[in-house]
């Protein structure tokens, strides 16, 4: 199941590897990726692939809610379909 | 792939703009639940509620967390409990209440729609035991919500149901006085009542519906007024594309929720009903909209014209994004559910009568209005029978939800708590309707249904 991953926060060292190392320890694969930092905000979006994730979507989901916060981060997973939906015809 | 910006969009509309799925309501036939004995027809109803809907809650959060669209409520509508209860040998049907609200409370959903009547061309033996049952059924339970369909285009206007339903109001708000009134929230009186409505108080599973069902009732008035913001004194044609465009997202979101629920329940999907719900909160109201479009207050001359361009753009957009749009559909104007209609209220810029004007072009009626404890029951069976009357006759619904709050006068505050709201208690004619409403019997259905 595909799914976008969003990562926003105060920009500091490593936010990319914290959250893909949680995202790699589970199964999930990155299959896109895309980042900027506007005026010290840092914004991620990631297109992964958690068809081998280990753990049930909505405890991934819960997981990386968790983890994000444990470094101030808003991380969300949410699945491609809504964005999909919304967007397009 | 889905680019950046439009991701980042959708996040900003569900963080920041409140949008979200109002409601998945599941429908369930109660037919086969009727038995001469009363205890066994409410067992039947109590396990048929149980194992249609008991995966409906954690449904509905898995859903929730996984396409991270909040899903603010799980509810039920039933069959309309005068139907099942009418076979069953009792004076009251208080006990069908009780059974229904057990089983709420057991499958975790907020509220459960259809203590219900169809008497808009007549009360049959169950209907007005119903009927009767009503204020003491609303006071004894706490999720249990009732409405009663008095007027039909087909079938004119029921006018002793109408009287009826002004006394039973007022009975329902002296038996939850210390509440504020509370048991008249949870009771709507109809005119053109629609069978597949998801949207509480009035929701109940029509005769016309299968076994079970799922609806989806979308919302999101902040991502409409958002949009607003960025055609700031554009004309009219851009305002009507920019809601058509929005409400087109909504329920896209809507449909795919609806589709997702029924296909995991395994239960048919019924409709999305594209409806602009406001709550409470501060950046959730229809108010605001119309006030963006360029009106200092709503209420003030211009509030009709604005929600008739807002409720028909609303419809127009999602029309597209749904393979079935049915309930209400359009825009709710409840008072007491929208920060801005009552700060309207409070500084006397929105009247009754305004409402009334609204409810013409917007898609319910006369919703959430707190008036004074000493309004006379013919007072309300009259304000009904407008309302009744501009249903049946512009092919709409139409209803009315109206709470007389016991002990308080004009400009009293009265909290409802969660998503009912806080009221400003407004004011009625002090003319008297009573001669009127006395007379009884029925207003004829208008020319406009003679449509074969």
């Amino acid at each position: 199941m595909r799914a976008i991953v969003t990562v926003i926060g105060k920009d500091k060292v490593g936010i990319i590897a914290y959250v893909c190392s949680i995202l790699a320890k589970n199964g999930v694969n990155v299959l896109d990726i895309s980042q900027t930092v506007l005026q010290e905000y840092f914004t991620m979006i990631m297109l992964v692939d958690a068809s081998g994730c280990s753990l049930p979507f909505t405890d991934l989901s819960a997981l990386l809610k968790e983890e994000g916060l444990r470094e101030s981060l808003s991380v969300r997973i949410m699945r491609e379909d809504i964005f999909e939906a919304m967007h397009r015809i | 792939m889905i680019n950046k910006s439009e991701i980042l969009q959708t996040i900003e509309m569900i963080d920041q703009q409140h949008l979200d799925i109002r409601t998945i309501t599941m429908g369930i036939s109660l037919r086969d639940c009727a038995d001469p004995d009363v205890e066994k027809s409410c067992r039947k109803v109590y396990e048929k509620i149980v194992s249609k809907a008991n995966m409906l809650v954690k449904t509905g959060e898995d859903i929730e967390k996984e396409f991270g669209i909040p899903i603010v409520n799980k509810r039920i509508s039933v069959t309309p409990v005068s139907l099942v209860a009418e076979s069953s040998k009792t004076i009251s049907y208080v006990p069908f209440a009780e059974a229904m609200d057990k089983a709420a409370k057991e499958v975790g959903v907020n509220f459960i729609g259809g203590f219900s009547a169809l008497v808009h061309k007549g009360f049959t033996v169950g209907d007005r035991i119903l009927i009767d049952s009503i204020p003491e059924a609303l006071a004894v339970t706490e999720r249990v919500c009732s409405s009663v369909n008095v007027a039909t285009t087909r079938a004119g206007i029921n006018m002793d149901a109408v009287k009826l339903m002004g006394d039973i109001i007022l009975k329902g708000a002296e038996k939850t006085k210390d509440a504020g009134g509370m048991a008249c929230a949870k009771l709507v009186v109809f005119a053109n009542a629609v069978e597949d409505n998801p949207f509480m108080a009035g929701a109940f599973h029509g005769v016309g519906e299968p076994e079970c069902v799922i609806n989806v009732g979308v919302s999101g008035p902040g991502v409409v007024h958002t949009a607003l913001k960025s055609c700031a004194g554009a004309p009219f044609d851009i305002v009507a594309e920019t809601i058509k465009k929005t409400a087109f997202r909504i329920t896209r979101m809507g449909q795919l929720v609806a589709r997702e629920a029924s296909r995991r329940l395994d239960v048919p999907f019924g409709v999305v009903d594209l409806s602009l719900a406001p709550t409470p909160a501060i950046g959730d109201s229809v108010a605001d909209i119309l006030e963006e479009l360029g009106l200092e207050s709503v209420g003030t001359h211009g509030t009709t014209a604005a929600l008739a361009l807002l409720n028909d753009a609303v419809k127009k957009g999602g029309v597209m994004a749904s393979g079935h749009v049915g309930g209400l559909s359009g825009a709710f104007i409840p008072v007491s559910e929208d920060a801005g209609m009552i700060k309207a209220v409070k500084r006397g810029a929105l009247s009754i009568e305004k409402l009334e004007a609204m409810t013409c072009v917007c898609s319910v009626g006369l919703d959430m209005i707190a008036v004074p404890g000493d309004t006379p029951g013919s007072t309300i069976a009259a304000i009904i029978a407008d309302e009744a009357a501009i249903g049946i006759v512009n092919n709409k619904t139409t209803a009315v939800r109206i709470i007389p709050v016991p002990g308080k006068t004009v400009g009293d505050s009265v909290d409802f708590g969660g998503l009912l709201g806080t009221a400003t208690v407004m004011p009625v004619n002090a003319f008297s309707s009573r001669a009127f409403i006395e007379r009884g019997g029925r207003i004829p259905a208008p020319l406009n249904a003679l449509r074969n």
